[in-house]
Formats: C-alpha cells, sequence, structure tokens
C-alpha cells in the first residue's frame, strides 16, 4: 500500500512552503529527507512521537517523485487532485510568464493524452 | 419552527474571484462581465429568501482531511471558523474569512441527522475551504451570518450512492423544520458538472462533457430525482470527467430541496467547465 506513501508525500510538500521550495530545488534531496524524517510520523499533522513503521515509497515511486514525473504517478494510481495542485505550485509560474496562462496545465492534459476516453487508474483509499 | 427559505445549488468555480474582483478591468477575460452579472443575478435569489442562518454544503480538497483519517460525512459545530488554506490562496488567490458559527444548530443536526440513521462526524476544529467559500463569495459576500458547515466525501473513492447524497438532503431539510427557532434557514451547497483535474480532458475550451451537463441541469431543474437515482453512478460521473462526482453535492442539495422544480436556474458555460446557479424555495417564491 505504499501509494499511500505517494499520496502523503505530495499532501504534505503540497501543504508546507518551505517543503515545497525544497522539492522544486532538489527533488531528490527532499524525497530523501521526507522518508526518513517526515513521512514515518503518524498521520499529517507536526507530531513527532508516534510512528507509522512500515510508510516507504516503492523504487518506481520514488523515482517518480524525484523526476517530478506526473504521468507516472498518474498511472500508479496517486491521487489526480494532489498531483495536479503540486505540479500548478512547481510549474504554473514559469509556463505562464514563457508561454502564457494555463500553458502548464494544457502541456500535462496533453502528456496523459493517451487515457483519454480510457477508465483512469484508480485512486481509490 | 424553522422556515427552509431556500435551497441554492451551484457549482464553485475557484477563480471567479480572482478573474473579476482581481483582475484590472482592461484585462479581464471576454467573459468576466456576463460571469459577474450572471453571479449578481444569482445573489439575488439568496437576499429575497432573507435568511438568518446559512448550512453550507461543501466537501473538503485534502486540505485538513487526507486519507490517514478520511470521513464520509462531516458537520462542523464551532462559535467560528477560519477559512481558505494556504495553497488555495497561493493558486486561487482566494481570499481568507473568518465565519462566525451556529453551535445550537450545528448540534441539534448532528443529533438529527444521528437519529435518522446517518452516523456522522464532528470536528470542533474544522477549517473552510473552497467549496463554500466560493459560494460565499459569491452569494453573501458579506459573509454576516451564521453557518452550519456539513462536508462529504465526493472525492476520495469509494464513495456513496446519489440514492445517499439524496436522502441525506431529505434529513437535512427535516431537522431544519424540526428545529425550534423562529428564523429562516438557507441551504447553500456547491459541486460540479462534468469535470477533470489532473487527467487529459482538464483545462479544454468547455468542461469534459457538455452534453452530460445539460442532461445533469435538466434533471435537477426538474427537480427528476427518479432519473438522478438511475443513470448517476461512478461509473457514469467518472465517464464524464474524473472530478464529476462533485455532482453528488448537488444531487444532495435536491434532496434538500425536495423532488420538485427549481425556481431559478441559470449557467454559463467556460473554459475547462461549466457554471451553474439553481434556486428552490420549498416555502414559495418571495420575489
Amino acid at each position: 500500500m505504499s501509494r499511500y506513501a505517494v499520496n502523503k508525500f505530495l499532501y504534505q510538500v503540497d501543504g508546507d512552503p518551505s517543503l515545497l521550495a525544497e522539492y522544486k530545488a532538489d527533488p531528490a534531496a527532499l524525497v530523501a529527507r521526507w522518508e526518513t524524517e517526515i513521512g514515518p510520523w503518524l498521520g499529517t499533522g507536526a507530531r513527532t512521537v508516534e510512528r507509522t513503521s512500515w510508510i516507504s515509497l516503492t523504487d518506481a515511486e520514488r523515482q517518480a517523485l524525484v523526476d517530478h514525473d506526473y504521468v507516472a504517478l498518474f498511472e500508479m494510481g496517486a491521487h489526480f487532485f494532489l498531483t495536479l495542485t503540486i505540479f500548478i505550485a512547481l510549474y504554473d509560474e514559469e509556463y505562464a510568464a514563457r508561454s502564457g496562462p494555463l500553458s502548464f496545465q494544457r502541456e500535462y492534459a496533453a502528456k496523459l493524452s493517451a487515457w483519454t476516453g480510457r477508465e483512469h487508474p484508480s485512486v481509490a483509499l | 419552527m424553522a422556515r427552509l427559505s431556500a435551497v441554492l445549488a451551484t457549482t464553485h468555480h475557484p477563480f471567479f474571484h480572482k478573474i473579476t474582483e482581481l483582475t484590472p478591468p482592461e484585462e479581464q477575460p471576454p467573459f468576466a462581465a456576463e460571469w459577474k452579472r450572471k453571479v449578481l443575478a444569482y445573489r439575488e435569489t439568496l437576499t429575497a429568501a432573507e435568511p438568518d442562518v446559512l448550512v453550507m454544503v461543501g466537501s473538503d480538497h485534502f486540505h485538513q482531511f487526507f486519507a490517514d483519517n478520511y470521513p464520509t460525512f462531516l458537520i462542523g459545530k464551532q462559535a467560528r471558523y477560519d477559512a481558505t488554506f494556504y495553497n488555495e490562496v497561493r493558486e486561487f488567490s482566494m481570499p481568507t474569512y473568518e465565519l462566525q458559527g451556529h453551535e445550537d444548530l450545528s448540534g441539534f443536526m448532528f443529533q438529527g441527522l444521528l437519529d435518522r440513521g446517518f452516523d456522522f462526524s464532528i470536528s470542533h476544529e474544522l477549517k473552510i475551504d473552497h467549496s463554500i467559500i466560493c459560494p460565499i463569495i459569491t452569494t453573501r459576500p458579506r459573509a454576516d451570518l451564521p453557518v452550519v458547515p456539513i462536508y462529504t466525501n465526493i472525492f476520495a473513492p469509494p464513495l456513496p450512492s446519489a440514492k445517499r447524497f439524496y436522502d441525506l438532503g431529505r434529513a437535512i431539510a427535516s431537522i431544519i423544520e424540526e428545529w425550534p427557532a423562529d428564523v429562516n434557514v438557507a441551504a447553500v451547497g456547491s459541486g460540479h458538472l462534468s469535470l477533470e483535474l489532473g487527467g487529459p480532458r482538464m483545462f479544454g475550451e468547455h468542461g469534459p462533457d457538455p452534453e452530460w451537463d445539460l442532461q445533469a441541469i435538466r434533471w435537477l431543474a426538474e427537480g427528476d430525482v427518479d432519473s438522478i437515482l438511475e443513470d448517476v453512478t461512478w461509473e457514469s460521473m467518472t465517464a464524464a470527467g474524473n472530478a464529476t462526482p462533485g455532482f453528488l453535492d448537488l444531487v444532495l442539495m435536491l434532496g434538500i430541496a425536495g423532488p420538485t422544480g427549481a425556481a431559478y436556474v441559470d449557467d454559463l458555460d467556460l473554459f475547462h467547465t461549466r457554471e451553474m446557479y439553481m434556486t428552490w424555495y420549498p416555502e414559495g417564491d418571495p420575489r
């Protein structure tokens, strides 16, 4: 059930401006730090006493997060809203400045075009 | 006894405020003026009902709730609520709010729901997200009325059925009508028509399934609950867009109104999604 861990990563990083800045600047370092220092605490708040012993990412999940590979995350069943929101935070501004409003969102949709008309990978809990 | 003076069901478009209020007029897109006109006309349908309290129906978009502890149905019971999260301010330029709560009606509603077989979760530290703040911005921007927030899961499957959402709406209406207070209660809820987020059909020239949208508006406007219960399933909704299950909150609002035609129906086809504005007056049209 490591898809839970992927969603937890996206949720926690998107909700914290300092983690988000680290994820943009050095994705590999932030993913490694999350796996050891942030993800294993119970729940998603600021708790630092109770641990969840089994939180970990698979190699493919870790690679997708390090690569900012939202297509791979979509195909793994990471929640579409968490994925969209965090990647808009990472890329929308620079795309909009370069190529106009919504250009990042439209490229994102185009990269998923093979899924048009097909049942999407499940995001069920 | 309290009077259910209006039931409003609307889509929630998080960019309305940014596009029509924060963007200089000369930089606004061509559809902005019509959008604002429609919203102002819709706002009048709530104002005319002279509400004293608002029962607000929405859904948390992974702001406060996550998969470690995700409530299917939840009610807030607080004297005050803070509203909008950091990442909504970041992405949508969403304003923050402090809303007054109504602990008495929240408590009466919570007990009434339990008594009717709806085993709700409850929060005493609920922060409100844009699913409730968007309709505050469009229908009551002064945010001067106490609110009772009800959250549903339309977002993290598996979800309850359309029938369950409709029946929940019926229960909410009956509880409001039993509440021993001489006040007007309006129910305002937001959801979606066809919508895709983080998928191949997002941010197109229209919503992902314009024909489905028109059908869905007809169902609601005519109070055609039989067709909704027959045709609205997880499969049919997600075929129309991965975030289309947000329609279930509009079904819930029809449940509050009852199986009857709406008094006010309007919509606006935009890029990415279609907006919908609908109002019922269970106590009679005050306009």
